[in-house]
């Protein structure tokens, strides 16, 4: 049937785009990612019996005046290792067709969106993390007035090749200032937001007694003076009982507040939050990435370099509460610590915890199922959590030579984010030094040293990354990951990797050989476990 | 599934397609929060989109590499410069004092879902479109070299001349 829509759909676009102006062309443009690893170590590869994984997938958009078409092909024949097995297969998951004028735009098919800090509703995908939980049904965006925007879906959700679930809701966003025509920069400007959501699902369940319908609300706000930027929004949910809270009855509630202070040469960031029994899916059974409607923003600071990335920070809907910090200076050029080009130094803190639980009585456990769970008071700390403590200093050095050193200290309880298997905290104290030596115009060397120090988990690390690029064409790297500190003297592993690549325009593909250690890769506070693994790889991508 | 390629297929022959060659019309926001539409991305001189991260290290060092320059070529060209993040609601907050602390001159975006970079293709950030005067699509590059503003500064003189 739907696909029966989506081919009218083009058949009917195509005509009427012939019928309404000859002279008038479309646009074609698309992408097109290719990755693929051939394994060479079979005891990595024991559990499946494909000595290879392919994720390809490549997106095609026609537009013709206001109307706008596309889909996307996806293959995973089997996955890469380290991406969810139900991905096995190939077809077309997302399809769309969009119609735009200057106050409403409209969406049939597939989409993606998010209300606020998609603390109530976010749909969206990340191919690093193989996450797409894109919307199927219709959307419709509408621009009433000045400065009213409104916003309203109805859709099922995908997951891997399934799509489920039933997901309502509508959001509405106002620009005070644009409303009452204020144009002044002496008057602070005002944005005001809310959203409701809403999900159903046949209660199946017989034993307890289940809502076929939860709701959720969010409210926020934000205030932009000067170079002041305050903004805060919160969410209240519904009685919920799933798999992730162990059907009980409690509402769930999440807060977050940014603040923000910038002038030129200075930053000044600051957020809290607190999420309390947050999770919010469309299949009350689902798990791990599975369903999810929201993806309440990570309170920690991600990290890019790989021994820093190493004890990731991952959110925990269930019930967390921190707050990240940074605070970022650029010392001038010519002065004491600026020196000839000036010097920025970062400091950065994050430290998180988990809410307190206290029983609803003497007879019932925190949690239990078919209960009201427990209670929680806003302001008591739980269990610590996490703590990330960095400075980073960036220095030009001459016309040639420039670097990044940084040091980080990070407490990490590894009984709440499970990497690997150690169950206690894991303190760690890590070290990166990142230099850049430019030979000539188009001739440049780059090194990474990183280390990382612990007396927990796997032990101490040490890397070094050497990279040769010919701008604009080509590039050639090497590293070597060495776990040395290992308490286990025959796992005292190294881990390398051997790459080098084309680009050329919007075209790249990279070849690779190499041993990949066990760990966790992460966006945006959404991490997936990738295993250990040899083999050579290939990644092509292009956009056209 | 033949059908749907097939009518795509059509849509092709009953229309003159060509290849991207202007910016789509999505609404995002500024830097500072307010909504923005992409029909708005406009200059008399030539036109830089540059999709970026403040997690992307390439990105942000192809930034610097720009901003050290950018006043000269601003000058030479009449270059502008739209960077465009693609930071999600994690670190959106943090692209504003992110680029006060760079000192960086470039009109900023936030694009916290991704909704400008799926409408224009991009697959990884540091991605660069690069429009003449007439808001077309002249070259785009992705990834970063040390050295690749360069080429980019030679570019954009020849379009200056144009």
């Amino acid at each position: 049937m739907r696909k029966i829509i989506i081919a009218s759909s083009f058949f009917l676009l195509s005509v009427f785009a012939w019928g309404q102006n000859v002279q008038k062309k479309g646009v074609l443009s698309g992408n097109f990612q290719l990755d693929g690893t051939y394994y060479t170590d079979t005891t990595s590869t024991k559990a499946r019996p494909e000595l290879y994984g392919i994720n390809a997938y490549g997106n095609f958009n026609y537009t013709y005046g206001n109307f706008s078409a596309g889909l996307r092909y996806e293959l995973y024949q089997p996955p890469m290792m380290g991406y969810d097995m139900r991905y096995k297969g190939f077809g077309m998951p997302y399809a769309y067709l969009t119609y735009r004028s200057d106050n409403m735009t409209f969406t049939l098919g597939n989409f993606y969106e998010q209300f606020g800090s998609g603390m109530i509703l976010r749909s969206y995908e990340e191919k690093t993390l193989g996450y797409d939980n894109a919307m199927e049904g219709v959307s419709v965006k509408y621009k009433p007035y000045r400065g009213i925007y409104l916003k309203g879906l109805v859709g099922k959700q995908r997951s891997f090749w399934e799509t489920n679930g039933l997901v309502r809701g509508i959001d509405g966003e106002f620009i005070v200032n644009d409303i009452f025509k204020i144009e002044s920069e002496k008057i602070p400007y005002f944005t005001l937001g809310g959203s409701f959501v809403s999900k159903y699902q046949d209660p199946t369940n017989t034993l307890l007694y289940l809502p076929a319908n939860v709701a959720a609300g969010a409210a926020r706000m934000g205030v932009l003076y000067k170079k002041i930027n305050l903004s805060g929004e919160y969410v209240y949910k519904a009685n919920d009982p799933g798999a992730d809270n162990n059907f009980i009855y409690k509402k769930g509630e999440g807060l977050l507040i940014n603040a923000t202070y910038s002038t030129k040469g200075l930053g000044i960031y600051l957020t809290a939050k607190r999420l309390d029994n947050m999770y919010f899916r469309s299949d009350r059974n689902a798990a791990g990435t599975a369903y999810l409607i929201n993806n309440p923003p990570a309170v920690a600071q991600e990290h890019t370099y790989s021994l820093s990335a190493m004890y990731p920070f991952a959110t925990q809907a269930n019930g967390e509460m921190g707050l990240q910090s940074s605070i970022a200076y650029k010392f001038k050029k010519k002065s004491l610590l600026g020196g000839k080009y000036g010097t920025k130094v970062t400091l950065s803190y994050s430290d998180v915890y988990d809410i307190k639980r206290t029983a609803i009585d003497e007879n019932t456990a925190i949690g239990e199922k078919g209960t009201m769970g427990y209670t929680s008071s806003f302001a008591e700390l739980g269990q610590h959590m996490y703590v990330d403590a960095n400075i980073k200093i960036h220095k030009k050095l001459s016309k040639k030579l420039k670097g990044s050193f940084i040091q980080q200290y990070q407490e990490f309880d590894n009984t709440i984010f499970h990497v690997g298997d150690y169950h206690s905290t894991i303190y760690t104290n890590i070290s990166v030094l990142d230099i850049t030596y430019k030979i000539n115009k188009h001739n440049a060397i780059r090194t990474e040293l990183e280390h990382l120090y612990t007396e927990q988990d796997k032990g101490s690390w040490a890397m070094l990354m050497l990279e040769y690029t010919v701008s604009p064409h080509w590039f050639f790297v090497v590293w070597d990951q060495w776990n040395y500190g290992n308490p286990i003297a025959s796992d005292k592993e190294h881990f390398y990797n051997v790459s080098f690549g084309y680009i050329k325009n919007s075209n790249r593909i990279q070849l690779s050989y190499g041993k990949q250690r066990e760990g966790v890769v992460c966006a945006g506070g959404v991490c997936r476990f990738v295993p250990a693994f040899e083999g050579l790889m290939i990644s092509l991508t292009s956009t056209f | 599934m033949r059908k749907i390629l097939l009518s795509f297929l059509g849509v092709f022959a009953f229309t003159l397609t060509m290849a991207q060659t202007s910016i789509p019309t999505v609404t995002i926001k500024t830097v500072d929060g307010k909504p923005f539409i992409t029909s708005n991305i406009k200059n008399d001189g030539p036109i830089i989109i540059d999709f970026w991260a403040t997690w992307c290290k390439p990105c942000v060092k192809e930034l610097n590499a720009i901003s050290e320059d950018y006043e000269d070529w601003v000058e030479e060209t009449g270059v502008k410069i739209y960077a465009v993040s693609v930071d999600n609601a994690r670190t959106s907050a943090r692209v504003a004092p992110f680029v006060n602390s760079n000192e960086w001159e470039y009109e900023v975006l936030l694009d916290p879902n991704s909704d400008f970079k799926r409408a224009m293709n991009v697959v990884n950030v540091p991605h660069i479109f690069i429009f003449n005067k007439k808001g077309e699509l002249v070259e785009q590059h992705t990834a970063y070299n040390e050295g690749d503003e360069e080429h980019l500064l030679e570019l954009l003189k020849k379009l200056a001349k144009e």
